[in-house]
C-alpha cells in the first residue's frame, strides 16, 4: 500500500504514486520509467539548485563569524538574499574570452564541469527508499565521476591561454590523479567491511549492525574527507585556486556567469562529498531509532550540512599546504595509512566470516581496535610528516642586548 | 623526438593579491620552480623627495604618514628626530614619553596586520588577517582619539607631539594593555603551533647572517637571521635607554622565523608601553617651536627602529624655511634587496610566502 503523495515522510512517495497513476493509465513502461526518472530528477536539480543558493550565504555567514566579523547581513533578512544579489550581480557582467584563447573550449569547460558534479546526487540514498539511481556500484559511479571533472578543470586552464590558469591546470592534475588513489583506498576499506557497493546498501549494514561505519573506519574516514578536501580544491588544499598565489588558477580569466558556475560547481561538490560522508561513514539517512520521528530525508541532509561545516571549518582555520608537500601528503602519508586500513578491514571481515562469531560480540571489538589503530597510526604519520620542521624550537630567542659579530668575524645564527 | 621546452616567465604583479601594494616580480620558472627572478619597484613613485624640497620642514611632516601609512607614527618620529637634531631643540620628557608610547602601539599594529598578511599569504583565508585587524582596530580606535587620525597620523611634531592624552585615553589602552597578552596566547596556539604553517614557512627563505649584513638587511629580517640588532638599544633615542626590554631573534633566518620575531616583538612592545605608561611623567608635552623654523645650515642622518627596520632620515638645511636635501633611507625598500637570494630555487607558493615575511610596504619602497 503506498502512502499519499502528500506523506513528506518520504518524498520518493510522490514519485510511486505518480508511476501507479500512470501503470494504472496503462501506459507503457517505458514512459512510466522515463517520466518517474524525469519528475527524480527535477526533484534533485530543485533541490541542490536551491541548496547551492542558500550554501552560499551559510558558508560566507560562518565563514564571516570565524573571522570575527558578521558576513553578509544587508539584504534581507540576515542577509539571506545575498547569494540572490550575487548572482544577478554574475549574470549581468559581460563574459569575457581573451582574444588568445581556445573559444570553444574555454566555453565548454563550465558547463561541462557541471556534469559530473550534478551526476553524483543520482546515487545518493536521500531516505529509506529515496534513491534516484540504485546502482550496484554506486561507489565505484561516484570515484569515477570524482576523476572526470579535472578533465574539464584542465580545459578550463589550457584554453584560457593565461600563465596562472595553466599552473592552476597543471597543480590540479597532479593533485586529483594522486588524491584518487587514497580516496580510493578509504572507500575500498568501507566496501569491504559493508561487503557491498551499492550506497543504499551500506546505509542498510549500519542500521542492519546499529553503528555507523565511522566507528568502524575511523582512519577510512579521516583520509576520505582529506583527500576530498583535496579534490573539491578546499582549503587546506586549494592550491589549483591558490587566491594568493596563482590568484585563481584555473579560472581566471572567467568573468559573468561562467565564472558563476564554476564557483556553483565548487558548492555542488563540496555538498555531494558531505553527502557521501554523510551517506557511508555516519548513516546516511539512520540515527540509532531517530529515523522513526524524523523523516529519513531531513536526518540526511542534517549530516551532509554538519559534514559541510566541517569543510567550512577547515576552509576558515588552515593555512595552504605547497603542492609538493600535498604531494607528500598523499603518496607518503595518505597512501600507506589506506593500504593499510584495507588490509586490516580485510583481516576483520575474514575473522569474522570464518569463525562466524555474533556481530554483538566482534563489533564491538573491532571498533575499539580499529580505533587505538587509527590513533597509533595518526600520531605517527604526524610524527613522520613534520618531523624535519620540528628541530628548531617554535618561540623565538630573546636576547637581553645588541650582539652584532664585528666585520671580519664570521657571522653565526 | 625532442619536446621543445622553454622557461616560463611570469610577472607577478603589479595587480596581484599577494604583492601588498603595486609591486612585481617577474619571475622565471621552470615547472614550479623559480629560476631567475627580478623585482621591478616604482608603480607608486610619488615623488616625495623632491616635494619635500618645495615645502617647509613642518609641512613635511603629512609625507612621513604617507610612506609606511601602515606605520606613520614612527614615520614622523624618526623625520621629527633628525629635524630636531639638525634645529638643536630639546623635547619636555612628557614628549618624548608619550612617543615612545605611540611609537610602540604602531609598532603593534604595523606587526599585527604582517603577520595577518603573512599567514593570508600562506593561503589561511584571511581568518588569521580578520584577527589581527581586531587589534590593529583598537590602536587605530587609540590613535584617533588623540589625534583624530586612524591612518596618516601627523601626530608626532617637530619639538613634541601635536596633543596630549585626552582623559578616557589611560583606561582604554589600559584594557588593551590586559587583554593583548592573552590574545597574543591565542595567536601562539593558532598561529606558531600550527603544523601546515610550519611545513609551509620553515626553511623557506632562508636569510644567511652574512646575506643579511652585506644586503644592510634591518629590523626582524636581520634578527630572524639570528643577529640581535636593535636601534633602539644600539643608538638610544627618546627614552628607550630608560626601557627593559629584550630583542627577540630567530634561528636560522627562515620566514617562520621572522614571522617569530615579529610575534615575540608585540609581546615586547607591550612590556614597553607598560613602562611608559607607569613613567609617564606630567609637564608640557611639547616644545615651543617658531612657525618657520629655519634650522642652521648642515646635514644629518638619524635614524630609528621602525616595525619594518632602520628608517633613517638625511637631512641637508642650507638654513632657509624648507629641506635642501630631504632624503629617507626607508627599510622596505633595502630588505627588498636581497628577495632574489631568497627567492631563486624556491616554488612559486614559497615565493609569495617570502615576499610576505618580508614585510614591504610600497608607500615606502617607492615613496
Amino acid at each position: 500500500m503506498l502512502a499519499r503523495w502528500y506523506d513528506f515522510r518520504d518524498l520518493g512517495n510522490g514519485v510511486a504514486r505518480m508511476a501507479q497513476a500512470l501503470r494504472d493509465a496503462g501506459a507503457p513502461d517505458g514512459v512510466v520509467y522515463a517520466l518517474t526518472a524525469l519528475a527524480g530528477c527535477l526533484g534533485i536539480l530543485i533541490f541542490v539548485g536551491l541548496t547551492a543558493i542558500v550554501n552560499i550565504w551559510v558558508e560566507r555567514r560562518l565563514i564571516g563569524r570565524m573571522q570575527v566579523r558578521r558576513g553578509p547581513n544587508r539584504l534581507g533578512p540576515w542577509g539571506l538574499l545575498q547569494p540572490v544579489a550575487d548572482a544577478i550581480k554574475l549574470i549581468q557582467k559581460e563574459v569575457l574570452t581573451p582574444r588568445a584563447a581556445d573559444g570553444t573550449v574555454f566555453a565548454l569547460a563550465p558547463i561541462l564541469i557541471f556534469v559530473p558534479a550534478m551526476l553524483a546526487f543520482a546515487v545518493l540514498p536521500w531516505g529509506e527508499k529515496m534513491v534516484l539511481a540504485d546502482l550496484n556500484v554506486g561507489v565505484l559511479y561516484l570515484l569515477a565521476l570524482g576523476s572526470t571533472s579535472a578533465i574539464m578543470v584542465f580545459m578550463a586552464g589550457y584554453a584560457s591561454n593565461n600563465k596562472y590558469a595553466l599552473l592552476g591546470a597543471m597543480r590540479v592534475i597532479a593533485m586529483l590523479i594522486s588524491y584518487e588513489i587514497p580516496s580510493v583506498l578509504a572507500l575500498l576499506g568501507v566496501v569491504v567491511f559493508a561487503g557491498t557497493m551499492q550506497l543504499s546498501g551500506i546505509v542498510q549494514f549500519q542500521d542492519f549492525y546499529w553503528s555507523w561505519l565511522i566507528f568502524f573506519q575511523p582512519l577510512a574516514f579521516l583520509i576520505f574527507l582529506l583527500a576530498s578536501t583535496a579534490e573539491l580544491n578546499r582549503s587546506p588544499a586549494d592550491i589549483a585556486e591558490a587566491e594568493s598565489e596563482i590568484v585563481a588558477g584555473y579560472h581566471i580569466e572567467y568573468s559573468g556567469m561562467k565564472f558563476g558556475l564554476f564557483y556553483a560547481v565548487e558548492l555542488v561538490n563540496s555538498m555531494s562529498v558531505s553527502a557521501v560522508i554523510a551517506a557511508l561513514f555516519l548513516g546516511g539517512w539512520w540515527t540509532f531509532g531517530l529515523e522513526e520521528f524524523v523523516p529519513g530525508w531531513m536526518i540526511f541532509i542534517g549530516k551532509l550540512y554538519a559534514v559541510y561545516f566541517l569543510l567550512i571549518w577547515f576552509r576558515g582555520t588552515l593555512p595552504r599546504f605547497r603542492i609538493d608537500q600535498l604531494m607528500a601528503l598523499a603518496w607518503k602519508g595518505l597512501l600507506p595509512l589506506g593500504l593499510a586500513n584495507v588490509l586490516l578491514s580485510a583481516l576483520e571481515v575474514l575473522i569474522w566470516q570464518e569463525y562466524d562469531v555474533s556481530a554483538g560480540i566482534v563489533l564491538p571489538i573491532f571498533a575499539v581496535v580499529n580505533f587505538v589503530l587509527a590513533g597509533v597510526l595518526l600520531v605517527a604519520f604526524m610524527r613522520v610528516m613534520t618531523r624535519s620542521f620540528e628541530r628548531l624550537p617554535k618561540r623565538a630567542r630573546l636576547v637581553p642586548d645588541i650582539s652584532v659579530p664585528l666585520p671580519g668575524e664570521p657571522a653565526t645564527a | 623526438m625532442s619536446i621543445k621546452t622553454e622557461p616560463m616567465v611570469v610577472n607577478i604583479g603589479p595587480q596581484h593579491p599577494s604583492t601588498h601594494g603595486v609591486f612585481r616580480m617577474r619571475v622565471t620558472l621552470d615547472g614550479e620552480r623559480i629560476t631567475d627572478a627580478e623585482m621591478v619597484v616604482g608603480y607608486l613613485h610619488r615623488s616625495m623627495e623632491k616635494l619635500a624640497e618645495e615645502r617647509t620642514w613642518t609641512q613635511n611632516i603629512p609625507f612621513t604618514d604617507r610612506m609606511d601609512y601602515l606605520a606613520a607614527m614612527t614615520g614622523n618620529l624618526s623625520y621629527c628626530l633628525a629635524v630636531e637634531k639638525l634645529a638643536g631643540i630639546d623635547v619636555p620628557e612628557r614628549g618624548q614619553y608619550l612617543r615612545v608610547l605611540f611609537a610602540e602601539l604602531q609598532r603593534i599594529a604595523s606587526h599585527a596586520m604582517a603577520n595577518g598578511t603573512f599567514v593570508n599569504d600562506c593561503g589561511a583565508w584571511q581568518t588569521p588577517l580578520f584577527y589581527m585587524f581586531r587589534e590593529r582596530e583598537k590602536i587605530l580606535d587609540l590613535f584617533e582619539m588623540v589625534c583624530g587620525a586612524r591612518l596618516t597620523l601627523n601626530y608626532i611634531r617637530i619639538g613634541g607631539v601635536a596633543f596630549d592624552l585626552p582623559d578616557e585615553f589611560m583606561p582604554q589602552l589600559q584594557a588593551l594593555v590586559d587583554e593583548l597578552p592573552d590574545r597574543m596566547d591565542e595567536y601562539d596556539s593558532l598561529l606558531l603551533d600550527n603544523e601546515i604553517l610550519l611545513m609551509r614557512s620553515r626553511d623557506v627563505g632562508i636569510v644567511s647572517p652574512e646575506l643579511a649584513m652585506n644586503a644592510s638587511l634591518t629590523g626582524p629580517m636581520l634578527r630572524g637571521s639570528g643577529i640581535a640588532w636593535d636601534i633602539r638599544k644600539a643608538d638610544p633615542y627618546c627614552v628607550y635607554d630608560r626601557m627593559d626590554f629584550d630583542i627577540p631573534v630567530g634561528h636560522q633566518g627562515d620566514c617562520y622565523d621572522r614571522f617569530l620575531v615579529r610575534m615575540a616583538e608585540i609581546r615586547q612592545s607591550l612590556r614597553i608601553i607598560k613602562q611608559a605608561m607607569a613613567q609617564l611623567p606630567p609637564g608640557p608635552f611639547a616644545a615651543q617651536v617658531p612657525l618657520s623654523l629655519r634650522p642652521p645650515a648642515g646635514e644629518i642622518y638619524s635614524r630609528i627602529e621602525s616595525p619594518k627596520g632602520e628608517l633613517g632620515f638625511y637631512l641637508v638645511s642650507d638654513g632657509g624655511p624648507t629641506p635642501f636635501r630631504w632624503h629617507v633611507r626607508s627599510p622596505s625598500l633595502i630588505n627588498l634587496s636581497a628577495l632574489r637570494e631568497m627567492m631563486v630555487g624556491q616554488t612559486v607558493a614559497d615565493a609569495i610566502v617570502t615576499l610576505g615575511s618580508i614585510d614591504i610596504n610600497v608607500g615606502e619602497v617607492d615613496r
